[in-house]
């Protein structure tokens, strides 16, 4: 049966001709053009590119072995053998800055990504929920958000071996409270609008109005704050490596390589060493932030392009 | 095409054949609690909705009026189940679902009884095309085995309220408003319900576009013999689309008739009051219509005036107004009203 010869509707209908005029521009090159206009974002995500790109391909690029010690080298200046100069021990620290890239990074995405899903997943609960429910998960954030987190850090670290893979644990564990808090706002006033109401109208079931109606309009935010999150934790990673208790030599880490330059003779004396490391984790987390406060323009639809 | 053709003719219905009641709501009450303090006690409650009972028959257009916070948007979502009723039945095509578990919804109130929201830019998922608003119900009650079927039947529905199948993979944020709205009756009509409830469905839009979605409204009426709950602040509007029309007061039906008895000669002080309000146009040296302006503001439904809801505002207040709460009963045949002047 055709419908629409037998009754005309009355009219805004959208026709075939219409249509054609219609803009229909998808919502990420909006998004992308919003960026684009920030220069600092622009800046940052060339620069995380480069950075991202000599990670992985540090064995390719790095021009020594990075655990290769030659002790006559020690502490040699920046020249010809030794780009960025030589470490206590003689390693060539452009080598061990590539290599120690990855391990940064590692640690920054894997715990980042970790904390994020914890905390979405707690948040969503919470503001979508809410009453009793929320409750208790706030409290719970509340109560991990007022431990001292560098002393907690430090405790946890020396419980258990620092490794890789224990700094993630720690740092997935501890780092998903922001996030929780976030998206929780995010559904409590998501979860009334209109649109939301309507798929419950439908018969829709909670799960699917969480992930795939409610999830998607709150993941700007998180977005941001995952992109702001990585720089913290490569900066938490570098602190406490520098003290020691971070990723364990000889693994390089930017933090770790920073450890030995405390002495005060080195840091006068060879100013190279602590210089590029120090560098790298400024410019990074740098780019990091300039590419998180990118993204929330491009994401706030309250900011016109 | 018979007007009875419907576009999903496989689903039972719940009404059944004969034109009885559809709905039949008793007594029901929404009360809000008040929490207040780190321990979240309840303190009070708002009595959004307050003892209102009322039937709609099969497809038949029932108005509900009044004023903004006198609770028809909270009787309409409870009517739908978004709010859990503190108390009261609805018997829906005489299944009570008042009690019934969000699962066992699902076929009696979740396919027969929808809903059109009043903000054509929130009622719509701003990161849903509309091809995939349209889809994910058939595909959630599993109506139609295929993606074609499907298909078909959202081209359908799309030209039934007056949207080419074309804009399927547009974004909401690319349609006008009219056109939103159209989309959201598109949705409520996906699962070929009984009952609509518009809840301010054209208050948002302009004028003009106003006629049009009534229109629409009316002709989907008559073609698909939907049921409509229009709930509104606008006494025209209603005027216009309504059989019956009940008028709220502090989450209480004051009033409930049919439409030209109501607006012709109506017995309650609070529709007469709300009714003078409407603007007419006066014919050269015909009578002024008296104005009748309330004195004082409208109370909280936190905490409502003790017997009658509207004795602190009513002209004609009797000393028995102010402890005894009137019934809502029948006054004239058809007419019921909740007042001592009609004892």
């Amino acid at each position: 049966m055709t419908l629409t010869k037998e009754r005309r509707i009355p009219n805004e209908p959208v026709l075939a001709e219409d249509f054609s005029l219609m803009g229909h521009e998808a919502i990420w090159k909006v998004m992308l053009r919003k960026f684009m206009k920030n220069k600092l974002a622009v800046i940052g995500a060339v620069l995380l590119f480069v950075i991202i790109g000599a990670a992985i391909f540090a064995p390719w690029l790095a021009p020594k072995d990075p655990s290769q010690q030659v002790l006559l080298d020690k502490l040699a200046p920046p020249g010809k053998d030794y780009p960025l100069g030589a470490d206590n021990l003689g390693r060539d620290t452009l080598s061990r800055l590539l290599y120690g890239a990855r391990i940064s990074l590692l640690v920054g995405f894997a715990s980042v990504a970790g904390s994020i899903f914890i905390g979405t997943v707690i948040g969503a609960i919470a503001g979508y929920f809410g009453g009793m429910l929320d409750a208790v998960l706030m409290r719970v954030v509340d109560a991990i958000i007022s431990f001292p987190s560098l002393f907690l850090l430090i405790t946890l670290v020396t419980i258990f071996e620092p490794s890789i893979f224990t700094l993630i644990g720690i740092f997935a564990v501890f780092g998903w409270t922001g996030t929780a808090r976030l998206v929780r706002g995010e559904f409590l006033s998501l979860r009334k609008s209109e649109f939301v109401l309507a798929a419950r109208t439908l018969g829709i079931s909670n799960t699917r109005i969480i992930f795939s109606h409610i999830l998607p309009n709150a993941l700007g935010p998180i977005i941001v704050s995952a992109t702001l999150g990585v720089g913290g934790v490569i900066l938490a990673e570098a602190g406490l490596s520098y003290l020691g208790l971070g990723i364990q030599p000889p693994t390089p880490s930017w933090g770790n390589m920073l450890q030995s330059a405390q002495n005060p003779q080195i840091m006068l004396g060879a100013w190279w060493y602590p210089l590029f490391p120090g560098f790298m984790i400024l410019l990074t987390v740098l780019a990091f932030n300039f590419v998180g406060d990118g993204l929330r323009d491009a994401f706030d639809p309250k900011i016109d392009d | 095409m018979s007007p009875a053709k419907r576009l999903l003719p496989q689903q039972e219905k719940v009404g059944g054949e004969n034109r009885g009641n559809l709905l039949d709501v008793q007594h029901l009450k929404m009360h809000f609690p008040i929490r207040t303090g780190i321990l979240q006690r309840t303190t009070g409650s708002v009595k959004a909705v307050d003892d209102v009972s009322f039937t709609v028959k099969k497809g038949e257009t029932l108005g509900i009026v009044g004023e903004s916070g006198c609770g028809k948007s909270t009787l309409g979502r409870s009517l739908i189940r978004l709010y859990e009723p503190t108390g009261g039945k609805i018997l829906f095509g005489g299944t009570d679902v008042t009690t019934l578990k969000e699962r066992e919804l699902g076929l009696v109130l979740r396919r027969n009884m929808q809903m059109v929201f009043q903000d054509p830019n929130a009622s719509l998922n701003p990161r849903k095309s509309l091809g995939s608003i349209l889809m994910e119900p058939l595909r959630v009650h599993g109506i139609m085995s295929n993606k074609e079927d499907r298909m078909d039947h959202i081209a359908e529905i799309l030209q039934t309220v007056g949207l080419h199948p074309a804009v399927i993979n547009n974004y909401p944020h690319e349609f006008s408003g009219g056109q939103r709205q159209r989309i959201g009756i598109a949705r409520a009509l996906i699962l070929n319900p009984e009952l609509i409830i518009a809840d301010e469905a054209v208050s948002a839009l302009d004028v003009s576009i106003q006629a049009q979605i009534v229109n629409l409204l009316e002709d989907l009426q008559k073609r698909f013999e939907l049921t409509y709950i229009f709930i509104s602040h606008d006494l025209s509007v209603v005027r216009h689309i309504s059989d019956r029309v009940g008028v709220m007061y502090l989450g209480k039906l004051m009033e409930l008739s049919d439409k030209e008895s109501l607006y012709e000669e109506p017995l309650h002080p609070y529709t007469q009051s709300l009714l003078s309000a409407v603007p007419v146009i006066r014919k050269k040296g015909s009578i002024k219509r008296e104005r009748i302006i309330l004195e004082g503001d409208l109370p909280s439904p936190a905490d409502p005036p003790e017997g009658c809801v509207f004795h602190t505002r009513c002209p004609y207040a009797m000393p028995q107004c102010k402890s005894e709460a009137p019934l809502f009963r029948e006054a004239a045949p058809g007419r019921h009203v909740a007042c001592h002047l009609f004892n």
